[in-house]
């Protein structure tokens, strides 16, 4: 990768250690993606928040670079591991609360928006098409570059933040025009979220950079979230386009023996003890959906639902929240399903959720069994 | 060879997998063991490893795993794939850990258990000595 002086000169550790440590990053980013040089970046969004998941090594790393570090462009940052709001309602040691508001005060210090958010396209204004973004979050990275016509690798935590320090990200392939070598052919019929959920599961494991996706008729936005969080968890895949592709396009099915196979190995359980909704986070607009599904019914377990915390804000002033507790749902925002610390498999065994992303870590992290769902079946199995 | 993302020498075992890794929440970040129980390493600890695996997938915060495991002296001595992930390039960066990007034809090449040297400085930058 060809580098200007000034970039050469940060590399070489002439302008303090942040810089030549964002810079070795974005070196070992621009060499993995075959780039040619640099570029600038308008918004970069981070993750690496949860204590949960980036431990004690990352809580200090956060630290020890925050007595130096600040963000060039604009930054706005992942979930982390709960709701200040309601703490103390789980069951938290003190240790990963003060650890948990350690990183969070790393962050602020380095002048990032404390959004806490995984969906950032749903609650930010999205810049003009075509804008150079670095998003490190895998969801968020597919819906910008296939629905909002953003550009953005599919970072790791580091380069984003490495983006984010420099306001440079390595000009590859995805940020330019590519077209991929694979199509995906959707033929499951009546698909609802978890079908689209299976679908972009699926698409991550076969895809590359990136994929052509045809038979995807009219989707929602919890389908479009879900088909992004799947995809994200699965694989590198970072775009897909709709449509058939080229002529010479590699053709894969997605079909009911390859959506039953997803299903086998994230389903690994009849019920739950309790639900989660919310991996990405839910939206205003699915708050509001949820309300409307949920009149006159209440859950007869726990139902935990993770959103944005402008979103919990937004739906509070409406009357949606009011509403969604009456009906007995739990509302946590600034956290998320996926890692979350507040639930254990010392108290529950299985979690029912509508999430593809969700179950993956479930199984995986928290160790616990997962029933997947669409929610419309969740809210007829589960409320009376 | 194709590429040499992180520097270094090292000698050690190979442990190899088919089938790619998503460090994030299959990794454990202190002791380096893999949890995922569909995955072929399942309960297998990938420390003082020469860790060969197609790429890294999923979750970008899988780079914090990395610079985790390293952290907490779990992590593999070097790292061999056959495609570059941004998850593993800048976790292996910020670690420390070398990590090279070799052809499908080396990549299958290499078993488990083989002992190999890595000098990305030399010529022959991988051997294969026993």
């Amino acid at each position: 990768m060809e580098l200007t002086r000034e970039e050469e000169s940060a590399l070489k550790g002439e302008q303090g250690e942040i810089m030549q440590m964002a810079y070795r990053i974005l070196v070992a980013t621009g060499e993995a993606t075959d780039a040619e040089r640099l570029v600038p970046i308008e918004w970069a969004h981070l993750s690496g928040v949860n204590y949960n998941t980036i431990g004690d090594a990352g809580e200090e790393l956060l630290s020890s670079i925050s007595k130096n570090a600040r963000v060039k462009v604009k930054t706005t940052l992942n979930p982390m591991g709960f709701d200040i709001d309601n703490v103390s309602n789980y069951n938290l040691d003190e240790n990963f609360i003060s650890k948990q508001l350690s990183i969070k005060n790393s962050y602020e210090t380095m002048g990032v928006n404390l959004s806490f958010s995984c969906i950032p396209y749903e609650i930010f204004d999205i810049p003009k098409e075509g804008t150079q973004v670095a998003f490190a979050e895998s969801n968020a990275a597919i819906h910008a570059n296939s629905y909002d016509h953003l550009k953005t690798n599919k970072e790791s935590s580091f380069s984003a933040l490495a983006s984010a320090i420099t306001g440079k990200s390595p000009y590859s392939s995805l940020r330019k025009e590519d077209s991929p070598n694979l199509t995906i052919r959707m033929k499951v019929d009546n698909p609802n979220e978890l079908t689209y959920g299976m679908l972009g599961f699926f698409a991550g494991k076969v895809g590359d950079t990136s994929v052509n996706i045809s038979g995807l008729g009219e989707m929602d936005r919890r389908q479009c979230k879900a088909m992004c969080g799947g995809m994200g968890t699965s694989g590198t895949c970072a775009k897909f386009l709709f449509g058939e592709g080229d002529a010479d396009c590699e053709k894969v099915d997605f079909d009911k023996k390859e959506m039953q196979n997803v299903h086998d190995e994230l389903n690994t359980a009849e019920k739950g003890d309790l639900i989660t909704l919310g991996s990405p986070q839910l939206g205003l607009e699915e708050m509001s959906d949820l309300t409307i599904m949920l009149k006159g019914r209440s859950f007869k377990k726990r139902c935990m639902i993770f959103c944005p915390r402008t979103v919990k804000e937004q739906a509070r002033k409406i009357g949606y929240a009011n509403k969604l507790e009456r009906a007995g749902c739990e509302i946590l925002s600034d956290c998320c399903t996926c890692l979350t610390p507040l639930i254990n498999k010392d108290e529950i065994d299985a979690v029912t959720t509508n999430s593809i992303k969700g179950a993956f870590y479930l199984k995986n992290s928290n160790g616990v069994d997962v029933n997947l769902k669409p929610l419309s079946q969740i809210i007829e199995d589960e409320t009376s | 060879m194709k590429k040499i993302l992180v520097q270094g020498k090292v000698e050690g075992i190979i442990l190899k997998s088919e089938t790619p890794i998503n460090f994030l929440g299959t990794v454990d970040k202190k002791t380096g063991i893999i949890s995922d129980k569909n995955h072929e390493l399942f309960e297998k600890s990938i420390k003082n490893s020469v860790l060969v695996f197609p790429s890294g997938i999923g979750s970008s915060v899988g780079a914090y795993t990395i610079y985790s495991i390293k952290s907490n002296n779990s992590a593999p001595l070097a790292m061999i794939c056959q495609k570059a992930d941004l998850t593993v390039a800048t976790g292996c960066a910020l670690a420390n850990i070398p990590l090279v990007i070799v052809s499908d034809e080396e990549f299958s090449s290499f078993h488990n258990g083989q002992k190999i040297s890595l000098d990305t400085e030399s010529e022959n930058p991988i051997l294969i000595i026993q």
